[in-house]
């Protein structure tokens, strides 16, 4: 299907990212890569009357590493990620996820900066920077601000983002211990039908697709921190979970899958 | 809108609505037909084209994201003396029946053997997880594959 009729603006940089969503008001959207939106706009389940496309915003592209702190650009494509070998040194977690989105085409295009905004608690990166322990930084009109991972994933769909802020930058701690992620799907290209990220040896973990949000488990985390073995953390992986009945599993499958993919994920970052 | 797109070498200049998607301006605006559309949910890989040398979803792409961009399409693949060594691979392969996700396959397959090295078969399956067949049964396509990345 088409997109319906829509207003069209590029933006080459965050400043003017900024400026274009100011003056074009709530029903503008940001455009980046597109494999989100564009999907949901020729479904015509979103009907944005602008478009502001920051896919050249060259200054949003990018990752660093400092001291021990890695700093990467909202524009950053999933392939850019998968492929960085300062990224595979500094946190290889999130270089491998970000191998796991999708088919190649998508990760050409996706970002990182839009999978994180477009917040679905379905998506694999969103968990593995919540794992990570992230921090987002958002721009807007009166400037920047400072976002944890663990605050910016507010329901179905929706972040802390105000409609006039731009997710600029995402900085995440150099993480070397030993990790994980397990993605349990049936269907090629396709989302989790549940995911489990862990960082530190177990002392981040994140869970994909049990709840309206990505979500931190945080029983889990205090298991491995308290001693116990992957097992016994695993057995808790579920708790305070409200997962989603779909066409895929119903929520009890769910239960029983992320409490399986979790021990497998604690035993291989050695936990 | 103006958009100016180098397509297969040429500078292809249009006047395009924003909704326009890269599908449709390939094949109503400049009769490029070779790229084809499988579906409605960015899913079949039936549309894929090269931008800037790395496969995308021309059906999950504006006309307007590929400003200024360089485009190749199935018609842009074969050179001088021939077809490429990928399209070559597929035929000598018997790696399509229909045809119908054969241009997709193959400028995904180019992008693929370009990106990743030392491809195997569960690479290439792996690496073609975006774009479905529903005659092969895909066994002639990653034979196809394997044989032109080497
Ligand atoms: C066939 C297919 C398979 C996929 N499979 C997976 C998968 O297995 N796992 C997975 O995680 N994802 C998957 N995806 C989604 C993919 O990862 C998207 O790339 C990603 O979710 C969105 O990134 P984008 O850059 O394309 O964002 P866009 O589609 O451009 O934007 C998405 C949303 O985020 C907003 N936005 C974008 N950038 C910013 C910013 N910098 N600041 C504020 N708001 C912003 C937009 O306004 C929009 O609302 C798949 C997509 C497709 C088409
Ligand atoms: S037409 Fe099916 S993915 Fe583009
Ligand atoms: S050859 Fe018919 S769909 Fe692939």
């Amino acid at each position: 299907m088409i997109p319906a009729a829509v207003g069209y603006v590029r933006a080459d940089s965050a400043e003017a990212a900024v400026a274009a969503l100011g003056e074009h008001g709530d029903e503008a959207k940001l455009l980046a890569g597109g494999q989100s939106l564009i999907p949901l706009m020729r479904l015509r389940l979103a009907r944005p009357s602008v478009l502001v496309d920051m896919g050249r915003a060259e200054d949003l592209r990018g990752i660093s590493v400092d001291g021990d702190t890695v700093s990467i650009g909202a524009l950053t494509s999933h392939s850019a990620l998968e492929h960085s070998v300062e990224l595979a040194a500094a946190c290889p977690l999130l270089a491998h996820v970000a191998s796991q989105v999708g088919d190649p085409a998508v990760r050409h295009r996706g970002t990182l900066g839009g999978s994180l905004a477009h917040a679905d608690p379905a998506s694999d990166l969103p968990a593995a920077v919540l794992a990570l322990g992230g921090t987002l930084v958002a721009t807007g009109p009166g400037g920047s601000r400072e976002i944890a991972a663990s605050d910016f994933f507010t329901g179905f769909l929706e972040s802390a983002l105000a409609s006039d802020e731009v997710l600029t930058t995402v900085h995440l701690p150099v993480s070397t211990g030993g990790w994980a992620y397990q993605k349990f799907n049936r269907r090629a290209q396709d989302w989790a039908i549940v995911g489990v990220a862990v960082a530190e040896g177990g002392a981040g973990v994140s869970l994909v697709n049990m709840g309206s949000t990505p979500l931190r488990a945080a029983a889990v985390e205090a298991a491995v921190a308290g001693g116990a073995g992957a097992s016994d953390a695993a057995a808790v992986a579920a708790d305070g979970t409200e997962p989603p009945t779909d066409n895929n599993a119903d929520g009890a499958y769910r239960e029983h899958l992320v409490r399986v993919l979790t021990e497998r994920a604690l035993v291989a970052a050695g936990a | 809108m103006e958009v100016s797109v180098t397509v297969n070498g040429q500078v292809r200049t249009a006047d395009v609505e924003p909704r326009t998607l890269l599908a449709h301006f390939l094949r109503d605006d400049l009769g490029l037909t070779g790229t084809n559309i499988g579906c409605d949910t960015s899913s079949c890989g039936a549309c894929t084209v090269l931008v800037d040398g790395r496969s995308a979803k021309s059906c999950t792409m504006l006309a307007v994201q590929a400003d200024g961009a360089d485009v190749t399409t199935i018609e842009g693949l074969a050179g001088e003396d021939g077809l490429h060594p990928m399209q070559q691979a597929f035929h000598e392969c018997h790696a399509l029946q229909c045809g119908y996700c054969t241009p997709g396959m193959v400028m995904a397959a180019v992008s693929l053997v370009d990106e990743y090295s030392d491809l195997d078969a569960d690479g290439v399956r792996e690496g073609l997880e975006g774009n479905l067949c529903r005659c092969t049964g895909y066994q002639n396509i990653v034979k196809a594959v394997l044989a032109a990345s080497e």
